[in-house]
């Protein structure tokens, strides 16, 4: 992974993904087989080269174990716990009347095998990152007692023929109740991966949904400069609904939350809303923060030119593609194997 | 890998001649099925009534799936059940990911039989496919 040069213009992109109550679950599903309103919130920017995620996981009540894996544009350099509310001011910035309301209902919430380079513990959530080819990470879910939903195995080929790094986030409520942590009560974890541009993934978004079935997220995009994207939001499910410079009140507010003092003194702040059928997501948003020429490949609107394999380095294109890849919003939830299989 | 790949070109040739159009004297007794991305490769079997016919079941999905033959009261029940495991019928099978897995069946009566996997959400993904018994 490459960092940009020091002196390089300061390079900010950031997301947070929030869902809508009933359409915002991406197919999270309980034990019993019912939908949970689990959902997260993920912010990520961008700064220097370096992608900084924080993504809320909030306790949805319930017992057992549920999970989400996440594709990630680089191998992270750390995970740790997130800071308290900048995901809750990153919303109000666009949402202001609906801002603390909004935050309430927020449901922050291999055949070789794949490679564990890191394991986190962030009070009852654990997390670990992974290396590996689409087949093996899904082994590596399922030899970990998840199900995945059946689209998984081509979705995960998808992202691993571009970034062969998954991050899988395992809440466990049981866990959570013991710490005393309430329904709603969010964790968030900050990932901190070096990369060199923004990508969000939003074809997870409609994982373990059926085609006709509505996605509804918000994706807030903040970059130092008016970024291009690709898909351009203006239709197929997408529309910006805010692109301006950001405030300077937003970003100081940002930088003052727990390991945000990375956030730059300027940026530009786009909202893109997800609004679309499962069907529909057949793509990513790929984002170029200097404006000039986002990648088609990283927004899957075509193949990487050389294919590595299920186990092969990203190339420079692939690395290229970086980015949003937290799409912790959608993820790709998984379901825990501890009750029997319907069948 | 490699013992996958061939495999799956001889599950490829056994599904050519299964396609082939012919009288059930003709029709092929060993079928080759393979599951990739959550579908089966094959979706519509001619089959002879009254011999053995031998599936083999190829899962080239890091997932669990299942192969269930049987007919609409048979699926009902199975969408309805509570089975962790198959395998101990052979109509009833369960394939681990990257399994392969043979099963061996006489059908003795003609007409069609669906074979589904009924994991949640797999039928509606299109994990169904139909065996024409052919007099």
């Amino acid at each position: 992974m490459r960092r940009f040069l020091a002196g390089f213009a300061a390079i900010a992109a950031a997301l947070i993904a929030t869902t809508q109550p009933a359409a915002a679950c991406a197919g999270l599903i309980g034990p019993n087989g019912a939908v949970n309103l689990l959902r997260t919130t993920t912010f990520a920017g961008y700064h220097n080269g370096v992608e900084h995620y924080v993504t809320s996981f909030q306790f949805a009540g319930g017992s057992g174990q549920f999970g989400s894996l996440i594709p990630l544009p680089g191998v992270p350099d750390k995970v740790e716990k997130g800071g308290a509310w900048t995901l809750q001011r990153l919303i109000r910035e666009t949402t202001p009347v609906k801002a603390f309301d909004f935050a309430v209902r927020s449901m922050a919430a291999a055949p070789q095998g794949a490679e564990v380079l890191m394991q986190v513990r962030i009070d009852a959530l654990d997390i670990t990152v992974l290396k590996g080819g689409g087949a093996e990470v899904g082994q590596w879910a399922t030899e970990h007692g998840f199900r995945l939903p059946p689209a998984a195995p081509e979705v995960l080929d998808f992202y691993a023929n571009r970034s062969p790094i998954f991050l899988a986030a395992v809440f466990d409520a049981d866990a959570a109740k013991a710490r005393g942590q309430q329904i709603g009560d969010g964790t968030p974890v900050h990932v901190t991966i070096p990369t060199a541009n923004p990508w969000v993934p939003l074809r997870i978004l409609g994982l373990g949904k059926n085609a006709d079935d509505r996605v509804d997220a918000d994706v807030y995009l903040l970059t130092d400069q008016r970024p291009a994207l690709l898909p351009y939001p203006l239709g197929n499910g997408m529309r910006l609904d805010h692109s301006a410079v950001a405030t300077t009140s937003l970003l100081d507010d940002l930088r003052s939350d727990k390991g945000m003092d990375w956030v730059p003194q300027s940026g530009w702040l786009s909202k893109i809303a997800i609004d679309a059928s499962a069907s529909q997501l057949t793509y990513d948003l790929a984002v170029d923060a200097k404006g000039t020429s986002p990648s088609r490949v990283a927004a899957g609107l075509q193949a990487p030119a050389s294919q590595t394999g299920s186990t092969g380095q990203p190339s420079t294109d692939q690395i290229a593609l970086i980015g949003i890849a937290l799409a912790a919003f959608g993820a790709i939830v998984l379901l825990r194997k501890s009750q029997p299989v319907i069948g | 890998m490699i013992i996958r790949t061939l495999v799956a070109l001889a599950l490829a040739a056994l599904a050519a001649s299964a396609c082939t159009t012919a009288s059930a004297a003709q029709l092929p007794t060993h079928i080759g099925i393979r599951i990739h991305y959550s579908h089966f490769d094959q979706t519509k079997i001619d089959v002879p009534m009254g011999v053995p016919i031998t599936f083999t079941l190829v899962n080239d999905d890091p997932i669990d799936h299942e192969w269930l033959i049987g007919d609409e009261a048979f699926h009902a029940r199975h969408r309805a059940g509570t089975e962790a495991v198959h395998g101990d019928r052979p109509n009833e099978i369960s394939l681990p990911a990257f399994s392969v897995k043979t099963t061996t069946l006489t059908f003795d009566k003609p007409g069609p039989l669906t074979f589904i996997c009924h994991f949640p959400q797999h039928e509606a993904y299109g994990m169904v496919g139909v065996v024409m018994v052919k007099p």
